[in-house]
């Protein structure tokens, strides 16, 4: 079965993220970027679904150019193929602009499977897989620690607080997975120079039929009104034992209600 | 002039350290101790394509060519020299003999295994009466119908005995010197369990305990015709070849070991306090710092220059000698200040600091000490063009 996943390329999350104070957004330029380590377990996701299903993997990303290093990382892992969708117009853009045009490439690989990571490491709104799913008019199934695919039927595991639900949806489907959901292989370093001859798609706007004044910070419905620095973490709290130490770290993990 | 990296050999520099880092580490410390091969490593490599990098796709290698070879040693060296060496044996030393000169059927025979990782062959040059002066080969192989009969023994053989071990290219005197003339030297293809092949018990060595090196002895041991690696006679050049690339690799697993060196003792600077502050802010300790982290920086753009011209198939032979001989001696140089800035600490095996003091004087020995790489330069510079026999018997021109 062709799988698509969809990936992103972020800021470092190793590195110290900053914020642009007048745009309120991340600061892309200038600073190491990666594929999302989310998106790695989604890549890992799909070539496992393609390879147990004898079927090809297409990456599609929307972002600027330079994401396409992201992208080769996805192709050097064993992707097959390639979208990328780059226009300066779409600068800005809010989760909703991203799903839209995100939706329109997926669409035009004719993959009845898509796969992504539950959210984006850097904005974190967790919105677009599902949003993508809507305008597809596809279900969803989301935060996958596990996908098997079964004939028509795919099928995934959730974790709960108790155990896990097993939910299916019939395809065509969205499935996100989770961080943990597997251990994303390393790109072998054939994989790296067999990356260079990868096809990679670029479609503009136009052919993806997406109106411009939709997309980009002019066509942004969602705006960041104001952005302040987390609480620093409070210091760990040290439990001396003197006889009494283990009964106090349960009643502590008691009220997290974590036991 | 651009010191950038393509976007592939970018690309391979951080999959190797991100492999360094996640899988050649953490087993450093406890193979050290155990002196144990740490055979599911290799195997590893093996799959990404580490032992393929620098060879051409059309032999069934990577096609990253030599460079991006070296950025991957660098790297996982730093992670663990052991693991470097027993990469950069079976690549410069193993393979890239067998894919410079082998024959399409040699190499149908033994590359696919070898590529894969998922064997190793090794390289017998050194002997014990026959070290830096390699020429001096006393192991022997006569002509006998269609087979070579070796008899002979070679020293200090890295790979030679682990499980992945398949087999050994080595020297030997194929005819006796002629007049004035020096003895013919061939190289052969010796696969392991040939009767009359002996793979000697493990050297207890001052350091690299992870990685395997062996005596090998050969007695009466029969090989067909076949086996014969380039021509006849023409060993001595062609190991004088493989050295070179050998000696930008050796160099490049020297610079791996020196960044870890400065990485630890940087790491350390920060934290350990003293008269009320970080070490890190006594000048003393900043001056080795930033001694260390220049030369290292010298070392590396030394290895790339030298490894760019080998890449271009362009002669290196002096650049290769320098690279080689600097940065041994610099890796030597970081790994003592760094156990320096440890203080006690540096000398306590818990921290990898006394690992990488032990494993890194090896590089200013093996494939040609450092006085063989000061000979190779001075007969470069002296008009021997890189011979050292030359550069010896004739000595320097006379004025
Ligand atoms: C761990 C390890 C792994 C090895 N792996 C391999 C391998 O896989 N294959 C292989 O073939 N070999 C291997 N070797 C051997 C290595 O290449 C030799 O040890 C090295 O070339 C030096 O030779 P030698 O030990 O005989 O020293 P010698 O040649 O005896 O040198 C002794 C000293 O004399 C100096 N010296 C010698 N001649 C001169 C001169 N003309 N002018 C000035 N000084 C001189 C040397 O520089 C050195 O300081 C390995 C060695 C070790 C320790």
């Amino acid at each position: 079965m062709n799988v698509v996943v969809c990936v992103k390329q972020i800021p470092d999350p190793g590195g110290a993220g900053r914020l642009d104070p007048t745009t309120l957004a991340l600061v892309r330029d200038g600073v190491e970027v990666v594929l999302d380590p989310g998106d790695e377990v989604g890549v890992e996701a799909a070539l496992q679904i393609a390879e147990a299903t004898g079927g090809e993997v297409t990456v599609v990303s929307m972002g600027p150019e330079r994401g396409i290093d992201a992208i080769r990382k996805a192709l050097a892992m064993g992707a097959h193929r390639a979208v990328l969708v780059s226009d300066p117009r779409l600068a800005g853009s809010d989760a909703l602009a991203t799903s839209r045009v995100l939706a329109a490439a997926i669409g035009r690989t004719g993959c009845e499977l898509v796969v992504a990571g539950t959210e984006s490491t850097d904005g974190y709104t967790g919105t677009v897989p599902s949003a993508i799913a809507e305008l597809l008019d596809w279900p969803a199934l989301t935060f996958a620690t596990a996908i098997t695919v079964e004939g028509p039927v795919v099928r995934i595991q959730r974790q709960t607080e108790v155990g896990h639900d097993i939910v299916e949806a019939p395809l065509p489907v969205v499935v996100t997975v989770t961080g943990g959901a597997n251990e994303p292989r390393y790109p072998s370093l054939r994989g790296i120079m067999a990356a260079r001859s990868k096809p990679v798609a670029r479609p503009s706007l136009e052919e993806l039929g997406i109106d411009p004044a939709t997309v980009g910070g002019e066509g942004a419905q969602q705006r960041v009104l104001a952005a302040t620095p987390a609480a620093e973490r409070a210091a760990g709290e040290i439990v001396a034992d003197d006889g009494g130490g283990a009964r106090r770290i349960v009643d502590y993990l008691a009220t997290l209600k974590v036991i | 002039m651009d010191f950038e990296l393509s976007p592939e050999q970018a690309a391979i520099q951080k999959t190797a350290r991100a492999f360094a880092d996640e899988v050649v580490a953490p087993q450093a410390a406890g193979s050290d101790l155990r002196s144990e091969f740490p055979i599911e490593v290799v195997r590893q490599m093996g799959r990404l394509g580490f032992f393929g990098l620098p060879f051409p796709e059309a032999i069934g290698g990577v096609g990253a060519g030599f460079l991006a070879y070296l950025l991957a040693l660098e790297e996982v060296s730093r992670a663990d020299a052991a693991v470097g060496i027993t990469l950069e044996a079976a690549v410069s030393l193993g393979i890239a003999p067998l894919a410079t000169f082998g024959t399409p059927d040699q190499q149908s025979r033994l590359l696919p295994d070898l590529l894969a990782g998922r064997a190793l062959w090794a390289f017998g040059l050194t002997e014990p009466e026959a070290g830096s002066d390699a020429g001096g080969t006393r192991t022997r192989a006569a002509r006998d119908g269609d087979a070579w009969v070796i008899n002979g023994e070679k020293s200090f053989i890295t790979n030679a005995g682990t499980e992945l071990s398949r087999g050994v290219t080595l020297t030997a005197r194929t005819g006796e010197p002629g007049a004035g003339g020096p003895p013919r030297i061939s190289a052969l293809l010796v696969e392991r369990g040939t009767s009359g092949y002996e793979v000697g018990p493990p050297y207890r060595k001052l350091g690299w305990h992870a990685s395997d090196t062996r005596p090998l002895v050969f007695h009466d041991c029969r090989v067909p015709a076949s086996n014969l690696l380039g021509a006849e006679g023409g060993g001595f050049r062609q190991f004088l070849s493989v050295l070179e690339g050998g000696r930008v690799a050796i160099a490049a697993l020297s610079v791996g070991v020196a960044q870890a060196c400065l990485d630890a003792a940087l790491g350390h600077a920060r934290e350990r306090r003293q008269f009320g502050r970080p070490i890190a802010r006594f000048q003393m300790v900043q001056a080795k710092l930033a001694d260390m982290a220049t030369q290292i920086e010298l070392a590396r753009l030394m290895v790339w220059r030298a490894g760019a011209l080998i890449e271009a198939g362009r002669p290196a032979g002096r650049f290769a000698a320098m690279a080689k001989l600097h940065a041994s001696e610099v890796a030597t140089a970081c790994a003592n200040q760094a156990v320096q800035i440890h203080g006690g600490a540096g000398f306590i095996e818990d921290l990898p600091v006394a690992r990488l003091y032990r494993d890194v004087k090896i590089n200013e020995i093996g494939e040609g000490t450092s006085e063989v790489q000061r000979l190779v330069i001075a007969s470069h510079l002296l008009g021997h063009g890189g011979s050292v026999t030359a550069l010896l018997e004739e000595g320097p021109p006379a004025r």
